[in-house]
């Protein structure tokens, strides 16, 4: 593939022309309507960017799953991260969509103004290559996300050890898909009747562990891209399967995805994490559904090397943001949407991020 | 942060120990960890997603599956022209 033969291949997946056609046949499949959530944060954006969920049959419903890890890192995790990012001895890094996501009394962006070093880094090795130039500092890197960011999140720990550098560590919040899948489905009030899963954690993960949830809640669960052509594609494919009544695990992103995902990724991954129960913001704790950092390399645990104390954590009593990422509300059910809840003056952490259900509502201006 | 961007491995080294890449973002090199990839192969496509690359794009696949999606609207097409006759 040369460079103009990608620009053309990344249009096709874009093309309205191709996109039609397959929006015409999920209209000619479905017969009733159905509840479909998209995992990611990322797939909702996409969905809303180009108006996917306005030109599908209104039997479809799709609900925002909680996909967005800016928007699950628990609140009292924010807090410590704003208590050590305030040391003048630390120079506290993080992703950007992190710095706005407000905290009990406040966010990074507010401790940078109060002359915290607070930097956005494009990868945690750019913070190892901080600490190795800062001796004199201690780095920190927020560590949060999905299986996505895992590989690089626990390479940075892994690469500090190798190159012998005692003043780095992370503030881990590492947060897994399919026990949030069980945890949805399992819930007495769930209404999701299929999933999209999210193409880039199963680039990493394969797809391996979806055919028991797919059996356990007989329901259908497709391998999703980003673009709008992957994502009419998984749609139909999964309007497919519950209007047949099947419930199997099918990949629609077979670009990129492949069963047994990224081997070598995961073998990172497992040298520095081990899996944990994990607190979601404004859902609660969910087992088994984080990674930690392995025992023998606490030494990188910020939360370990920071002992930052009791954290008192203050939540929006306003803000619906564990109700929408389950799939129960829409951003727009919430009183304080554009109005005392904006990207500008966010209440809760979905309409800060770039993956935030809020954000896209307000963004592309959803009103329904 | 799931939103991994596309580019193609031009150049590959090691540095402090590491695989690293040099990556073409269409015209903008930046570049990424190429420690999942043991076989990437320079001139090869992938994703990069925290300046970490994920997986080695499929064009075969990519192919595939445009291809199996244009039969769908050859059929959209045969069908609006059977609607339009059955109209007139």
């Amino acid at each position: 593939m040369n460079d103009a033969a990608l620009t053309q291949f990344t249009q096709e997946f874009r093309s309205a022309e191709r996109v039609k056609p397959v929006i015409e046949e999920i209209r000619r499949t479905v017969t009733r309507p159905w509840t479909i959530m998209e995992i990611c944060g990322g797939q909702t954006h996409s969905i809303m960017q180009y108006g996917l969920d306005q030109l599908l049959p209104p039997e479809i419903e799709l609900v925002h799953g909680p996909g967005c890890p800016v928007c699950v890192t628990p609140l009292e995790l924010i807090d410590k991260a704003l208590a050590i990012a305030s040391r003048p001895d630390v120079i506290f890094c993080s992703y950007g969509d992190m710095l706005r996501v407000p905290g009990s009394r406040q966010d990074l962006f507010s401790i940078r103004a109060q002359g915290g070093q607070v930097k956005v880094v494009y990868s945690p090795l750019d913070a190892v290559r901080l600490a190795k130039e800062n001796p004199d500092k201690q780095v920190v890197f927020f560590a949060i996300g999905f299986e996505t960011t895992a590989p690089p999140n626990a390479l940075s720990v892994l690469q500090a050890k190798a190159m012998g550098l005692t003043n780095y560590s992370i503030l881990v919040s590492h947060v897994r898909v399919p026990p949030a899948m069980h945890a949805i489905l399992g819930s007495p009030h769930n209404r999701v009747q299929g999933f999209l899963a999210a193409g880039h954690v199963c680039t990493v993960m394969g797809y391996e562990e979806y055919p028991p949830i797919a059996s356990q809640y007989r329901v259908p669960i497709v391998v999703t891209g980003f673009e709008p052509l992957d994502l009419v594609q998984g749609i139909l494919m999964c309007v497919r399967q519950l209007e047949a009544g099947t419930y199997d695990v099918e990949n629609a992103y077979p670009r990129l995805v492949t069963r047994e995902g990224n081997p070598a990724a995961r073998q990172i991954i497992e040298r520095a994490f081990i899996t944990c129960d994990r607190n979601w913001r404004g859902i609660g704790m969910i087992p088994d559904s984080g990674w930690k950092l392995r025992p023998e390399l606490s030494g990188f645990d910020a939360e370990i090397k920071f002992q930052v104390g009791d954290i008192q954590t203050r939540e929006s009593e306003v803000c619906i943001a564990g109700q929408i990422m389950q799939g129960l509300k829409k951003p727009v059910d919430c009183p304080a949407f554009g109005t005392a809840c904006s990207p500008q003056n966010p209440l809760g952490a979905p309409m800060v991020s770039s993956e935030g259900a809020c954000s896209a509502y307000f963004r592309f201006a959803r009103q329904s | 942060m799931c939103l991994g961007v596309p580019g193609k491995i031009i150049d590959i080294y090691v540095k402090d120990g590491l695989r690293i890449g040099k990556i073409d973002f269409g015209g903008v090199t930046r570049e990424a960890c190429l420690e999942a990839l043991p076989e990437a192969r320079i001139g090869e496509y992938t994703m990069i997603h925290a300046g970490f690359a994920l997986n080695v794009l499929s064009e075969e696949e990519a192919m595939e599956t445009l291809s199996t999606l244009h039969e769908l609207e050859e059929f959209e097409q045969e069908a609006s022209l059977e609607e339009d006759g059955a109209a007139g």
